[in-house]
């Protein structure tokens, strides 16, 4: 397809980077030559410098021929501009990245007036993300498929536990419940696991299935599975302000600990129920004031990564607290994953992730869409949803007899609401989402999973 | 720095120049010469071996600017080296010396040749010797670019490397179709050139040679005469042919886009055409009583002009004859040379353009010490760092430019209008100079020493200096 990413910050710089591994055509727009000269010389794209707005600048990205345009500059203003004029210009979808929260009370009426075809808000999706994890702190990683019904989890398993040392064909007979392991990281491997597979605590385990056998499962595994009932926020900026809203909804104590006296007032006023402590939080006395021992859910979003880091590091040793670290920045993948730093937010990957999914099942928009598309690993598991609307090679035939490819699976088929985890005598019908975990990355329908 | 890829990349290059050399082996067989055995025997013997050496498992795919300097600088050496051997085992020329210089002259599209008589090689010969024109006029890179399926985004260090001009635009977004696209138009320019030279009575064999030769802006022809012996209809074709190579080739892609506008913006087209002109005019007046007619002084002019300022060397007439204004004003355009982004050599007419704009904004400054004033090119303002290269290119080009006279004049007693001609004329990639390198001699007489440093400067002359100078740089080859 061919791409017009506008604005190369943190988001359009990974955008760009998954799109073109993709094998997209991009086009980057932005108006600092420094940044188009750095991005054009990492990625195969065409680089150009201007205002992204603009309709010269349009055509000269081939917007006539584009089949989507994302606008991911700093304002939000101008992100609309560009799909307004992209929309004139050349006809293509768009996609804008809209923040303010002014604005995002009333997207869904921007989005349709403006003809929109996706609005993004990093800080949003990643506030959402990390109360999804807030609302089940045993799970690494929380991710919803099938309207919610099916979830995929990543638990790393506890010493002492009824699975180490447990073979994955003897899972049903040690849990009594129904779950699919899909993904198995041990260290820095990573494997798609079959039955003979021996599990071990301090793997960290992927698991397909519904919201009440992943409850289940994970009690007993020896894991806690109720929601925190309170929280420590760190840093009071805008992925603040939308996860305090949404966990106060769900009636978990809220309190944000934030330096800049103006802001806290600001956030008191947008925040009633929540306690706004206002004062830095790099001070340990501080934080133990303020509870930290006791607290059992310890986020921090303030702007400075390696603060995040020291804090979190702090957290986990001084606390029981589940721990949340934004990471913005920061390029050390694999360093930060060796330091015990809890669950990791990225907000640029969220983002570009959501879009990438709209990419994926705009590429394809007849036949079985890509619902839903999340990387359990990044850059080597996919789990993708896919809607079955038409007929296709796979439907009405028993897994066991397709030639599905290696490295596959089959995860969980949901046929009119019910949840099911497939065996080889399960079949595929017209109207069913499937859930399908595999390390072949790009999938784009449903065929894709055969030979 | 990164060997392992540099040695695969360098795997794929043999492996191309064995493809290459299956060509001429064709042409031999089609003339039944015995030469085509050795080709044969060696385009397969150059695959095997490349494609052992690509075979090899990479530690790593990551590379960087100076490792794609490297690789382009080195590719050019060991296809130089490869091309060679055939012509020393056919004893086609039996000198390795000579044969190397002969090829890298061909490569780089200089057209300097070593033979006093051309026409005793053999067709294979010939012909491969015009086809390394062909293949080095747009790039082995580039063609490798082109074909192969090469993932990430690091190709950019290749092209960049090896196109030439101050800035490397793509057309499309992704390098492998923009080398796609510009090897597409380079091909179709170059078979119209050879239908057209066939159907004006050509024999096929020299309109092949002829054609490679001017599609490269190489300068190599299959006569002892040059271009001289042809009908005056073919030199007339052929000038507009050499011409049209010299052309920045993006404006085909806008033709081929229709967006007329576009090419009709581009000042560095403008500028080409403008020195072309003049020089044309000025030098029809200049030469006028020479000929016979007027028509007759413009038609040798205009040829001249064209094959000198694209850098292509082909000549109808011995130039070294003229009045001094026109063999001045022709040394003068051997370092323009042609637009960025064709297949031609020299200094090329934008940079040339940039440095009379960047002369201008500082006399603008002492008339006005607090104006701001900024460059542009196409209506684009262009960037400092831009013209800060071209600043740099050009002091680096004087640079190697005297050290290499100084450093020839050690080794030849020969006058200085021979000495600085050709250097000139291998460093600007054109082929013939003035005096004893003119247009009707050749360089087998020099000592084999100064021909490995013309060979260098061909070379850096090709590669727009950074990838040769690389080469040189100790710090290069540490792991740093």
């Amino acid at each position: 397809m061919k791409i017009i990413v506008v604005g190369c910050g943190k988001v359009g710089a990974a955008l760009t980077a998954q799109l073109s591994q993709e094998g997209h055509d991009i086009a980057v727009i932005d108006l600092d030559s420094r940044v188009v000269t750095d991005i054009s010389n990492n990625y195969d794209v065409l680089g150009l410098v201007g205002n992204g707005a603009s309709h010269a600048v349009q055509m000269e990205a081939g917007i006539e021929k584009a089949d989507l345009l994302v606008a991911a500059t700093d304002s939000d203003e101008l992100n609309l501009l560009c799909c307004l004029i992209a929309k004139k210009a050349g006809g293509c979808s768009t996609v804008a990245r809209v923040r303010n929260p002014v604005y995002n009370s009333e997207i869904d009426f921007i989005k349709e007036e403006l003809g929109l075809s996706l609005t993004v808000n990093p800080e949003y999706a990643a506030a959402t993300e990390a109360a999804r994890v807030l609302r089940f702190p045993s799970a690494v990683q929380i991710e919803t498929f099938a309207k919610g019904k099916v979830e995929i989890i990543k638990v790393r398993i506890p010493e002492d536990s009824v699975l180490d040392g447990c073979p994955l064909a003897q899972i049903h007979k040690r849990t009594g419940t129904d779950v699919l392991i899909c993904t198995v990281e041990r260290g820095t491997q990573v494997e798609i696991p079959n039955g003979s597979f021996v599990l071990k605590a301090g793997d960290i385990i992927s698991i397909v299935a519904s919201k009440q056998n992943t409850r289940d499962f994970v009690a007993r595994i020896g894991l806690k599975s109720r929601r925190v009932r309170d929280c420590m926020i760190i840093g009071g900026g805008k992925i603040a302000f939308y996860l305090a809203q949404q966990l106060i909804e769900t009636g978990i104590r809220v309190k944000i600990i934030e330096q800049d006296r103006d802001r806290c007032e600001e956030l008191c006023d947008l925040l009633p129920k929540a306690t706004i402590i206002n004062a830095d939080a790099a001070n340990q006395n501080i934080l133990m004031e303020e509870g930290i021992r006791e607290c059992e859910s310890f986020v921090t979003l303030t702007g400075m990564d390696e603060e995040n880091l020291f804090l979190s590091l702090f957290a986990q040793e001084s606390s029981k607290a589940k721990v949340i670290t934004k990471v913005d920045r920061l390029d050390f993948d694999n360093i930060i994953k060796r330091l015990d730093l809890g669950t990791l937010l990225h907000p640029k990957n969220i983002t570009a992730d959501n879009i990438l999914r709209y990419v994926r099942a705009l590429q394809n928009s007849i036949g079985s869409n890509v619902e839903t598309l999340y990387k359990i690993i990044e850059n080597k598991v996919e789990a993708l949803e896919f809607k079955i609307q038409t007929d296709s090679p796979v439907v009405g035939i028993p897994l066991s007899q397709l030639k599905v490819k290696p490295n596959v699976l089959v995860a969980c088929i949901s046929h009119d609401g019910r949840i099911s985890i497939p065996n080889g005598n399960s079949i595929i019908r017209v109207g069913d989402s499937v859930v399908v975990v595999t390390s072949h990355l790009g999938f784009r329908d449903i065929r894709d999973i055969l030979k | 720095m990164n060997y392992s890829i540099i040695r695969k990349i360098l795997g794929v290059v043999i492996q191309f120049t064995g493809a290459f050399l299956a060509l001429p082996a064709v042409c031999g067989l089609f003339y039944g010469e015995k030469q085509a055995i050795v080709y044969a025997a060696l385009s397969i013997a150059y695959f095997v071996i490349g494609r052992i050496i690509s075979g090899i498992k990479l530690k790593s795919h990551a590379y960087y600017a100076r490792e794609g300097l490297v690789i382009v600088g080195m590719s050019w050496i060991v296809i130089s080296i490869l091309g060679a051997i055939p012509l020393v085992i056919t004893k086609d020329i039996p000198n390795f010396t000579d044969a190397l210089f002969e090829t890298v002259s061909g490569f780089t599209t200089t057209g300097s040749s070593i033979l006093s008589d051309v026409e005793a090689l053999s067709h294979t010969g010939l012909f491969w010797r015009s086809f390394t024109h062909w293949v080095g006029g747009m790039g082995v890179i580039v063609f490798i670019l082109a074909v192969l399926p090469m993932t990430g985004g690091y190709n950019m260090n290749l092209m960049r490397a090896e196109s030439p001009g101050p800035t490397v635009g793509k057309l499309v977004p992704r390098m492998k179709d923009t080398a796609k696209i510009l090897y597409s138009i380079y091909f179709g320019i170059t078979v119209a050139e050879i239908i057209v030279l066939v159907i004006v009575g050509m024999p096929l064999f020299d309109a092949l040679c002829i054609s490679f030769g001017s599609a490269g802006t190489g300068g190599f022809g299959v006569r002892n005469d040059s271009c001289a012996g042809y009908s005056s209809l073919m030199q007339s074709i052929i000038t507009v042919f050499i011409l049209m190579f010299g052309v920045n080739f993006n404006a085909y892609f806008f033709i081929l886009r229709r967006k007329f506008d576009e090419v009709f913006k581009m000042s560095e087209l403008k500028g080409y055409f403008g020195i072309v002109a003049f020089s044309i005019i000025t030098i029809t007046i200049n030469v006028r009583n020479m000929f016979p007619s007027l028509y007759q002084a413009f038609h040798h002019s205009a040829f001249q002009v064209a094959s000198i300022i694209t850098t292509t060397g082909f000549a109808t007439t011995d130039f070294d004859r003229w009045p001094q204004y026109s063999r001045a004003l022709l040394v003068l355009i051997m370092f323009v040379g042609a637009c960025a982004g064709s297949t031609g050599g020299g200094m090329k007419v934008s940079r040339i353009m940039l440095m009379f704009k960047t002369v201008y904004r500082e006399i603008r400054k002492y008339l006005h010490p607090r104006a701001v004033t900024n460059v542009t090119m196409d209506g684009k303002t262009m960037d400092r760092s831009t013209l800060h290269s071209v600043s740099v290119y050009l002091s680096t080009y004087m640079l190697l430019f005297s050290v290499s006279v100084l450093a020839i004049t050690l080794f030849e007693n020969l006058d200085l209008e021979t000495v600085f001609t050709s250097v000139a004329c291998t460093f600007n990639n054109i082929g013939p100079g003035l005096s004893k390198v003119g247009p009707t001699c050749n360089f087998g007489f020099m000592q084999p020493v100064t021909k490995y440093i013309l060979m260098f400067d061909m070379l850096a002359g090709r590669l727009e200096l950074y990838p040769m100078l690389m080469l040189l740089t100790p710090a290069v080859w540490k792991n740093a």
